[in-house]
């Protein structure tokens, strides 16, 4: 996995409460059994005037220039910016990916929707959780000047504004420490392989009919 | 020990390695799997030259893409059928069980688990779908994961989670007649917010839910991540331990009574604490319809479109306005006065033989309006359809002009062929009104089977309980 440490870059402001899954990417490229190559799908349907589907080079396709992220002055933003329940709907991991192919590297918002939250820490994204009065006051210092860098310094826990004052942000530690190193969570839960195997032989005490196929 | 709650037995039974601060690694009875999120995780495990840890505790099913008539003539489109290839690939490259797309069992995830008594009571659920919630109609801690979770989950038979806080949310009395648990879900999600329970496991009590069926409590818990709640629960009774009794995948006779036992336990001990409580009183539930394009954009079937004007928080009345804007409705419009295009009773919410049942009981001597162009049920697995078409369910909906498909996931998502028009309203019994969820630039209004059938019969939402 990406490690995420420290990001600098302007933030691209997503002005919508429960911004959900379909929304930033629907269904039809959910069919795509790859990892990669979802960027330009992300928030498909605000994004572009007409259709897209996999096999649509979005070349072709008639952009819709009121989005934000189609706006010349938020381009080759790492952070967006979004109102409550980020994510939420679908477990698709493809949002993350997505999120994450386009340029992304982290989400503000004042709350998350559980699954995508968590989906976000295996791809090496961070989804950063400020109080919603500082979460306005992002929007509006990016809505001045929407070319002020901020920093997300991951070790720290801030997020530091232009003007030199800094938001703290909370955070599990066990996530922290996988994303600073960018571990591999699968690798680490194996080092507990013994731990498993005690357990599914306690329980098979307890409970057999779990284990009697 | 001090008073448990029903989540944090079943936690407490599952953990393999406390990490401190929450965190532990908790280990997986059940893993289901469908063709969407797992190619990735398949690939994954091949990369990194692994193998599933307990192939037993796996099950997989083909839902989203397939498609719903003239299925023997396989899947048109390419892009789906590679998906469809893969699951069959990579199942049959790791062993893992699968019911195959001709299979009679085969069905919606969230519908065969429980119809084959691979969720059972106690157990830890998960797949790669945010609607794992409904196996918490058991009593089992079950919730949707994301493909790195699919992966972790086959690779290791456990997930590192952090421990949820815990909601209880009772409705307290009965509710009338005409008024399902897809009304209670709905009005539930109406009062907490579609952020509501995030964060947190609901777990459902009172007279009304002790009330549903097993089949109810499924479309009860289906719809707790639409409140926020990655999983919801039900406390094991009776009517729990019937339902499983002699499926195919249940406790074996000489573990029976052993399982029983141990379920019977699955309930929060009297006095334990909860960190939010919830209280609804049955009575006042009406049939629901929702609005807008987030289900807490919900109201009983005899108000009117709400009025954003009203609203004096300006972050929730910018997304009434663009709720409104996208519906195409105006503020202050009877729900009853809006018409619809198309009708869809089916999906993880919907689709079994209590709402097939609901849906036809409502239709049985009547016709289709003339300006609905589709009606459609969709039942959940090919054994939903056999029973119902044993009760000769499938020829009501006919007569009155309605389409009797194949199992899956249908219009509920549109991933395959069926899907809503740009601009077209459809009654659903499904679990998202999101913009472009049924089909880009669809209009979705979530309602009962009841209440899907009965917006076919009159062309626009009728209160069922008038007709």
């Amino acid at each position: 996995m990406q490690a995420f440490t420290v990001v600098t870059s302007r933030i691209a402001p997503l002005d919508r409460p429960n911004v959900d899954t379909d929304a930033i990417i629907p269904k039809q490229y959910l069919k795509s059994i790859r990892r990669t190559g979802f960027g330009p799908f992300l928030f498909d349907d605000w994004r572009y005037r007409d259709p897209g589907d996999l096999e649509i080079d979005p070349a072709t396709r008639r952009v819709n220039p009121d989005f934000v992220l189609n706006q010349p002055a938020h381009q080759g933003a790492q952070i967006l910016i979004a109102r409550d329940n980020f994510g939420c709907g679908s477990s698709r991991e493809h949002a993350v990916w997505a999120l994450d192919d386009y340029g992304f590297r982290a989400v503000i918002a004042p709350s998350f929707a559980d699954i995508f939250f968590s989906n976000c820490f295996k791809n090496g994204v961070l989804p950063v959780v400020l109080k919603p009065e500082e979460v306005q006051a992002i929007f509006e210092g990016v809505a001045k000047n929407p070319d002020a860098a901020f920093t997300i310094d991951l070790p720290a826990q801030q997020v530091k504004l232009p003007c030199g004052n800094a938001f703290a942000f909370e955070i599990d530690p066990v996530r922290k420490r996988n994303l600073v190193e960018g571990l591999d969570e699968i690798g680490l839960t194996l080092k507990n392989a013994d731990a498993i195997r005690a357990y599914e032989a306690r329980r098979a005490q307890q409970a057999p009919w779990l284990f009697a196929s | 020990m001090s008073a448990r709650t029903l989540y944090d037995k079943i936690w407490d039974d599952h953990v393999v390695e406390d990490f401190g601060g929450g965190s532990a690694l908790i280990y997986i009875d059940r893993h289901l799997v469908h063709e969407v999120t797992s190619p990735q995780a398949f690939d994954g495990l091949r990369l990194n030259d692994r193998k599933p840890w307990r192939l037993a505790a796996n099950l997989a099913v083909p839902d989203h893409n397939v498609p719903t008539v003239d299925r023997a003539k396989g899947i048109k489109d390419p892009i789906s059928r590679a998906q469809l290839d893969a699951l069959d690939a990579n199942c049959a490259e790791f062993g893992i069980t699968k019911f195959e797309l001709m299979d009679r069992r085969q069905g919606i995830v969230h519908v065969i688990g429980p119809e084959q008594g691979a969720t059972l009571p106690g157990m830890t659920v998960v797949c790669g779908d945010s609607h794992t919630s409904t196996h918490g109609a058991f009593g089992a801690l079950a919730f949707g994961i994301g493909t790195s979770e699919v992966e972790h989950a086959l690779a290791t038979q456990t997930l590192v989670l952090k421990k949820a806080k815990t909601m209880r949310v009772r409705v307290n009395g009965h509710v009338g007649p005409g008024v399902t648990a897809k009304d209670i879900t709905l009005a539930i999600i109406g009062r907490i917010g579609t952020a509501g329970g995030t964060g947190h496991v609901i777990e459902y009590a009172g007279e009304a839910i002790e009330d549903l069926s097993i089949e109810g409590r499924m479309t009860l818990c289906n719809m707790a991540i639409e409140g926020g709640a990655r999983a919801g629960l039900v406390a094991v009774d009776d009517k729990t331990i019937e339902y499983v009794r002699g499926r195919p995948f249940a406790p074996r006779a000489e573990h029976w009574d052993a399982a029983v036992a141990y379920w019977r336990t699955l309930k929060s001990d009297p006095g334990a604490s909860f960190d939010k409580t919830v209280e609804i009183d049955a009575a006042s539930i009406q049939p629901q319809v929702s609005w807008g394009t987030s289900p807490e954009m919900v109201l009983p079937v005899g108000a009117n479109v709400p009025d954003p004007a009203a609203e004096a928080d300006p972050v929730k009345r910018s997304g009434m306005e663009k709720a409104l804007a996208y519906m195409a409705l105006q503020a202050g419009t009877p729900i009853e006065q809006i018409a619809i295009d198309k009708v869809f009773i089916g999906s993880c919410t919907n689709s079994r033989i209590e709402d097939i049942r609901a849906a036809a009981a409502v239709v049985k001597g009547r016709k289709k309006a003339a300006s609905v162009k589709l009606a459609m049920v969709v039942p959940g697995s090919g054994l939903v359809k056999e029973q119902a078409e044993a009760e000769g369910l499938h020829q009501v909906f006919l007569d009155a002009g309605f389409e009797w498909r194949e199992p899956g996931c249908s219009m509920c998502l549109a991933m395959n062929a069926d899907r809503l028009e740009p601009g077209e309203r459809c009654a659903s019994t499904s679990n998202r009104n999101f913009e472009g969820r049924q089909g880009a630039g669809g209009r979705t209004h979530l309602v009962s089977p009841a209440m899907a059938a009965a917006a076919g019969i009159a062309g626009h939402f009728v209160d069922v309980r008038a007709l």
